[in-house]
């Protein structure tokens, strides 16, 4: 098969996919929707940041100090771009997505935060799904917890879509927040934004996206979308770990309280209180990830010239090819759509009678090609799914048909092991 | 063609035809053991006897080759055994599955569990095997009491 996308070149700003592994083997990386490789772009601006402009930002008064802080303020510049964010002061540098999402739950039911949406208290409801990575779970249990509002969730139907039957009870004038995953980082399935968010829009509720799936693999606009909150991380972006991406509408912004207190995050501080600085920097408490930032910003650059639609056709694509190739391969089931509408090019299945780790285990020392076996931070979804785990191959624009003939290969074998 | 040094025909024969799996009456105590990164878990009763004698290892549990048939051949090991002699073959075990490979483990002890030494290679499998044998030394701990 041929995409018409020249991942072959592309191949070749990734350097880690031309190494072996041990053995001889040839690497096939089909690991992308846990981390994705970095491009030598990436590594490049973060080592040419590190090696010679690096100060800390924001604060020092020399020529480093603001060379460091140009660069790092030039990175929100470009995420800020690259997800179509009205304003640059509405992208919060975090962590990761995970922090994100903690940020945006603690501004709810806080005793420093009158503005009536974020109220929270019992009474009150959160609703997420049940196709929720664990980081747009547990932040909003802990939430729950912790101001008596009711969780809930909507339900995943037998085909891996987010079941909107009971939109209308589930998401009703009690509801404070709906947070739900953008693109299922299991089954690959693409959620329905605009139908929820125009139910979102009638009970008066705020809506959070985790885009951690999305962002890299489709162009995204927040604008666009509609929504209140996006969360992002930078890793599966092709850029560097240890730097993640909150976008909320600045309004929302500017009414939430700090998430951590600390250096930098401050307008003026006495003993006995403090004032704020305003967002983005109310949110970035500390040394900030600075050289990871960096990195970020060099990533999105790299992705927009390539393009995010050619990207996503070159993933739609090889999804096809994948799904058409695993059907071959007896007691195969794959865990999420099987067609092509509103999918990515995330799939997971099990294989009758092999657990997942001897799955996982036999592909890579056997044919060096690396999924991801387990529950993949999806524990209610695997149990929904009556299943503890499942083997996952996700794909991304380095990745070339060849790939999967040699996972469906490797599957070919596993079967023979277990016979 | 690494992996096929962990996966010995012997285990692969025990997690098709796993030995003494299923709960059984009565018992002294019971434990349910997980693994929190891969959601492998066991749930294991013991039922110990005059004189130290195990009487009854029974489990139930789902989860990898590796960590299904450690519980089997773990069962095999007790039929007929003392506490004492079972809980030197368990130190034993966990010995060779804490070594990275590095020993080949005392077949005179380990009998069939020797078979397991492939897996120590792989530190991310050790707790797999490690699964069934640390909830019989918990239940075996909680069944003196």
């Amino acid at each position: 098969m041929t995409t018409g996308f020249d991942a072959e070149r592309i191949r070749k700003d990734f350097p880690v996919l031309s190494r072996e592994l041990p053995g001889g083997r040839p690497l096939v990386y089909l690991d992308s929707a846990n981390s994705a490789q970095k491009p030598t772009r990436v590594v490049e601006a973060m080592r040419e940041h590190m090696a010679m402009h690096y100060s800390n930002v924001g604060r020092a008064m020399h020529a480093l100090g603001a060379e460091s802080t140009e660069a790092y303020e030039a990175a929100r510049d470009k995420i800020a771009a690259f997800v179509g964010a009205p304003s640059r002061e509405e992208i919060v540098f975090t962590k990761n997505a995970s922090e994100a999402l903690n940020l945006v739950a603690y501004s709810f039911g806080n005793r420093t935060n009158d503005d009536p949406r974020f109220r929270m208290g019992p009474g009150d409801e959160i609703v997420i799904s049940e196709m929720e990575h664990h980081s747009n779970i547990v932040p909003w249990q802990m939430l729950a917890q912790r101001t008596g509002a009711t969780l809930r969730w909507f339900g995943v139907t037998d085909e891996g879509r987010l079941d909107l039957g009971n939109l209308e009870e589930l998401v009703n004038e009690r509801t404070k927040i709906v947070s739900i995953v953008h693109q299922s980082n299991v089954l690959g399935t693409v959620n329905p934004v605009e139908r929820v968010l125009a139910r979102v829009r009638q009970v008066g509720a705020l809506m959070m996206l985790d885009a951690s799936q999305s962002v890299p693999h489709q162009a995204v606009d927040v604008a666009a979308l509609g929504v209140d909150f996006l969360a992002f991380t930078g890793h599966k972006v092709v850029g560097p770990s240890g730097v993640g991406v909150l976008w909320g509408r600045g309004e929302l912004l500017d009414a939430m309280p700090p998430f951590l207190g600390g250096g930098e995050m401050i307008e003026a501080v006495w003993m006995d209180r403090s004032t704020y600085a305003p967002a983005p920097h109310k949110f970035e408490a500390g040394t900030p990830p600075i050289v990871e930032a960096v990195g970020l910003g060099a990533a999105v650059d790299y992705l927009s010239e390539i393009g995010l639609d050619a990207v996503a056709r070159h993933e739609r694509e090889l999804t096809a090819y994948a799904l058409e190739a695993l059907a071959d391969v007896p007691g195969l089931k794959v865990v999420g759509p099987r067609d092509l509408d509103m999918r990515g090019g995330t799939v997971s299945f099990t294989l009758e009678g092999i657990h997942p780790h001897d799955v996982g285990q036999i592909l890579d020392d056997e044919f060096g090609v690396a999924v991801r076996v387990g529950h993949h931070c999806a524990r209610p979804l695997h149990l929904r799914f009556g299943i503890p785990a499942t083997t996952r191959a996700s794909f991304y624009l380095y990745t070339v048909p060849a790939e999967i003939d040699a996972l469906v290969r490797g599957l070919h074998h596993v079967r023979k092991v277990f016979a | 063609m690494i992996a096929e040094s962990m996966y010995q025909e012997l285990i692969l024969e025990h997690y098709k035809h796993p030995q003494g799996r299923g709960l059984r009456d009565p018992y002294d105590a019971e434990v349910h053991h997980v693994n929190p990164t891969c959601g492998d878990e066991i749930t294991m009763r013991v039922k110990l006897g005059d004189g130290g004698k195990v009487e009854d290892v029974s489990y139930d549990g789902q989860g990898c080759s590796i960590s299904q048939a450690a519980a089997s051949v773990l069962y095999e090991l007790t039929e007929g055994s003392t506490v004492d002699e079972t809980l030197a073959v368990v130190e034993e075990f966990t010995r060779l599955m804490q070594s990275r490979g590095q020993i080949e483990g005392d077949e005179e002890v380990l009998g069939d569990a020797v078979a397991f030494a492939g897996v120590s290679k792989y530190p991310a499998r050790v707790k797999c095997a490690l699964l069934a044998w640390m909830a019989y030394k918990d239940a075996v701990m909680r069944s003196s009491k």
